[in-house]
């Protein structure tokens, strides 16, 4: 008998939970301003998520799913990936989204039921929330060819829960991607709970990286909670596909420290212990303990930055609750390029038996 | 030749789909194309439905022109998520800002003794799905036309080509660049005693019953539907009013097939103008039976012309 294949999956951690450095500085973050802008990121995203969980419970928002917890991961992305490159998310990565410019308010009016939401002012290239699971992911190896084919230098990354990692388009994208070397990076988000399923009962996979093996593609897996290592991973990652070296799997290991949406209690399943240990084991808190301890942050910083993102929160949710109900014209005007005439007298009768406007 | 010269015109035309390169697609629709065109833009695809759909929302959303092929209707399903969840959904959901001007082209029906899953003709699923066209062409030279129009059109098109059609009919197709317009009936034949809508295979045996019933000196207006969603309403109300008839012929099983949308809408627009029972000439409610008895489920030239006396004994 000959072996005829064999696999390893490397796990890479730079910043452990107390904010000490357990690997060499990645580049970036020699410079301290860039882990000062990544720290402001993480902070900004996680002041609005709480702002809008607040606001679905006051009846101001619908069904909101929380990032609480994933800040590191989601902006370690956000920073790692050029504008010009594409994000196909799944609903969660507000910090990636941020960073890469859509706006608070944008992400409000979408999950306050309006589709102007998806209509990115900003990354005007990127793909909206996608709901059905795993879905996205053949989207963002769609996109990677079409970048393989014109020859242009971008890629396309596309996020994954745990849970997605169960479905069929999952595995047919890492396929297509790996058959064809696409510049596609798919990142899975695993955080451990796919709504009240833990990923022990989700797969016998001792590691989702480990999946990218059947692809023939490269699989690694990183510390989530740590934004160097995010960043300076997907960073390689996306260089590698970007010169034409194919597409990678990156598994970031996390914790949804909050429900799975607003509509999910998450104590019925879980216990309050164990998430307290992943408190401890939180993004903020190891890059504000290193920042501090680099003489680069102190409580005023603190204070003054919590400040401005709460400003900057509450000019985006006004504007968010002053949107006005759009006309039931919405629901026609964009589904056809042109609307098609049998179509002219539906509209009018929407018009006719337009609902009163209610307020969010 | 629809692909070749679209794909000659405009470059972000892409064909994929499994064994469309050098095999040339498995009815050889896209033969040729490859080695003309090259690989880039001539792939064959790992065998994934759900792969061929959803990478065509990603290359069409960021610049290409995908017509993708799916082997058999009967394969379709896999792909269904990423056309009824994504394809036909996201210029809606984005306001315009991202769209799929896709194509999915399959072979539809049944009728030449093919294994089981490759006749089927469920029109009707696609039919009900808004934000997507269905198109069925007819002939050789409609399906070239109406395929231009089809790759042009800057939203999603399901193209269901008829099998019996590609071995069938040997026609002279003009490779002139020349579209059909999209959302039109076809009238096929005038006449004045009954109006006879139909698409696909069916019109073959839809002309032989026009023929038939010519030589009793009963006249009919036959249209070919082609694209069956959205309807042109307009044509066959026109023809209703004139003949006072409506038969409908599919292929596809009776109960809420395509054909019912047209008699709703015939009851609804029309009702005054008839002056018999609209009748539906159409597959039975039960599976697609394998190739022995597929003559017995396909209408025949019989039960048309049988349908077409009722409305005139009526």
């Amino acid at each position: 008998m000959t072996i005829v294949a064999e696999f390893q999956i490397d796990h890479r951690q730079i910043l452990a939970p107390d904010g000490h450095l357990v690997a060499p500085l990645p580049p970036f973050a020699a410079d301290v301003d860039a882990v000062v802008a990544m720290y402001e990121a993480m902070t900004r995203v996680r002041v609005f998520d709480a702002k809008a969980v607040n606001l679905q419970r006051t009846g101001q928002l619908g069904t909101y799913p929380s990032s609480l917890g994933h800040e590191a991961t989601h902006v370690g992305v956000g920073a790692a990936m050029r504008p010009e490159d594409v994000l196909a998310p799944v609903y969660r990565e507000y910090g990636t989204q941020l960073w890469r410019g859509v706006t608070m308010t944008e992400i409000l009016t979408y999950w306050g039921g309006d589709e102007r939401g998806s209509d990115f002012a900003g990354p005007r290239h990127d793909f909206p929330w996608c709901v059905p699971i795993a879905t996205q992911t053949l989207h963002a190896a769609g996109a990677a060819m079409a970048f393989k084919i014109r020859r242009e230098p971008r890629c396309a990354l596309a996020y994954i829960g745990d849970g997605g990692t169960s479905e069929g388009a999952f595995y047919e994208a890492l396929n297509l991607a790996g058959a064809r070397s696409l510049p596609v990076v798919f990142v899975i988000v695993n955080n451990g709970w796919a709504i009240s399923v833990p990923v022990a009962a989700q797969t016998a996979s001792q590691t989702l990286a480990q999946k990218a093996v059947a692809a023939g593609i490269p699989g690694i897996q990183v510390d989530g909670n740590d934004v160097f290592a995010v960043r300076d991973v997907v960073s390689r990652a996306l260089e590698t596909a970007r010169r034409g070296g194919g597409p990678c799997v990156i598994e970031t290991l996390t914790y949804r420290l909050s429900d799975h949406t607003t509509a999910d209690d998450a104590s019925r399943y879980r216990s309050d212990a164990e998430v307290e240990q992943a408190w401890s084991l939180e993004p903020l808190l190891r890059v504000r303990a290193y920042l501090r301890r680099a003489g680069a942050w102190n409580d005023a910083r603190e204070q003054s930055l919590l400040q401005a993102c709460s400003r900057q929160v509450d000019v985006a949710v006004s504007d968010y609750l002053q949107l006005a109900k759009p006309s039931t014209d919405a629901m026609f005007e964009h589904l056809f390029a042109e609307l098609p005439a049998h179509l002219h007298a539906q509209r009018t009768t929407a018009r006719k038996y337009a609902a009163k406007p209610s307020g969010h | 030749m629809a692909h070749g010269w679209e794909m000659q015109h405009d470059d972000s035309v892409v064909v994929i789909g499994q064994d469309v390169g050098a095999n040339g697609g498995v009815f050889r629709a896209t033969a040729g194309l490859q080695a003309r065109f090259g690989a880039d833009r001539v792939q064959d695809t790992p065998l994934a439905e759900a792969t061929i759909a959803g990478m065509s929302v990603g290359m069409a959303t960021h610049g290409l022109k995908p017509v993708a092929e799916i082997q058999f209707m009967g394969f379709l399903y896999p792909a269904l998520d990423q056309i009824v969840n994504h394809m036909t959904r996201m210029r809606n959901r984005t306001r315009g800002r991202l769209s799929c001007p896709v194509v999915i082209r399959t072979p539809h029906g049944g009728g030449i003794h093919a294994p089981e899953h490759h006749s089927e003709s469920t029109e009707t699923l696609l039919c009900h799905i808004p934000g997507v066209r269905v198109v069925c062409p007819s002939s050789p030279a409609r399906a070239y036309g109406l395929l231009l129009a089809a790759i042009r059109d800057p939203d999603p098109v399901m193209f269901l080509e008829p099998v019996r059609l590609y071995r069938a009919m040997r026609q002279d197709v003009s490779d002139d660049g020349q579209a059909l317009p999209l959302d039109r009936c076809f009238l096929l034949r005038e006449g004045a005693d009954v109006t006879i809508v139909t698409w696909g295979a069916m019109t073959l045996e839809s002309l032989r019953a026009v023929v038939a019933l010519e030589a009793q000196g009963i006249t009919a207006d036959l249209i070919d539907l082609a694209t069956l969603s959205p309807i042109d309403s307009e044509t066959i109300l026109t023809s209703v009013a004139k003949t006072g008839r409506l038969v409908i012929v599919h292929e596809a099983a009776r109960n809420v097939g395509v054909g019912a949308e047209i008699a709703a809408i015939v009851a609804e627009h029309g009702l005054y103008d008839l002056q018999a029972p609209i009748q539906r000439v159409a597959g039975f409610d039960t599976i697609m039976p394998l190739f022995r008895l597929e003559h017995d489920y396909i209408p025949s030239v019989q039960r048309i012309v049988d349908a077409v006396q009722f409305t005139l004994a009526a």
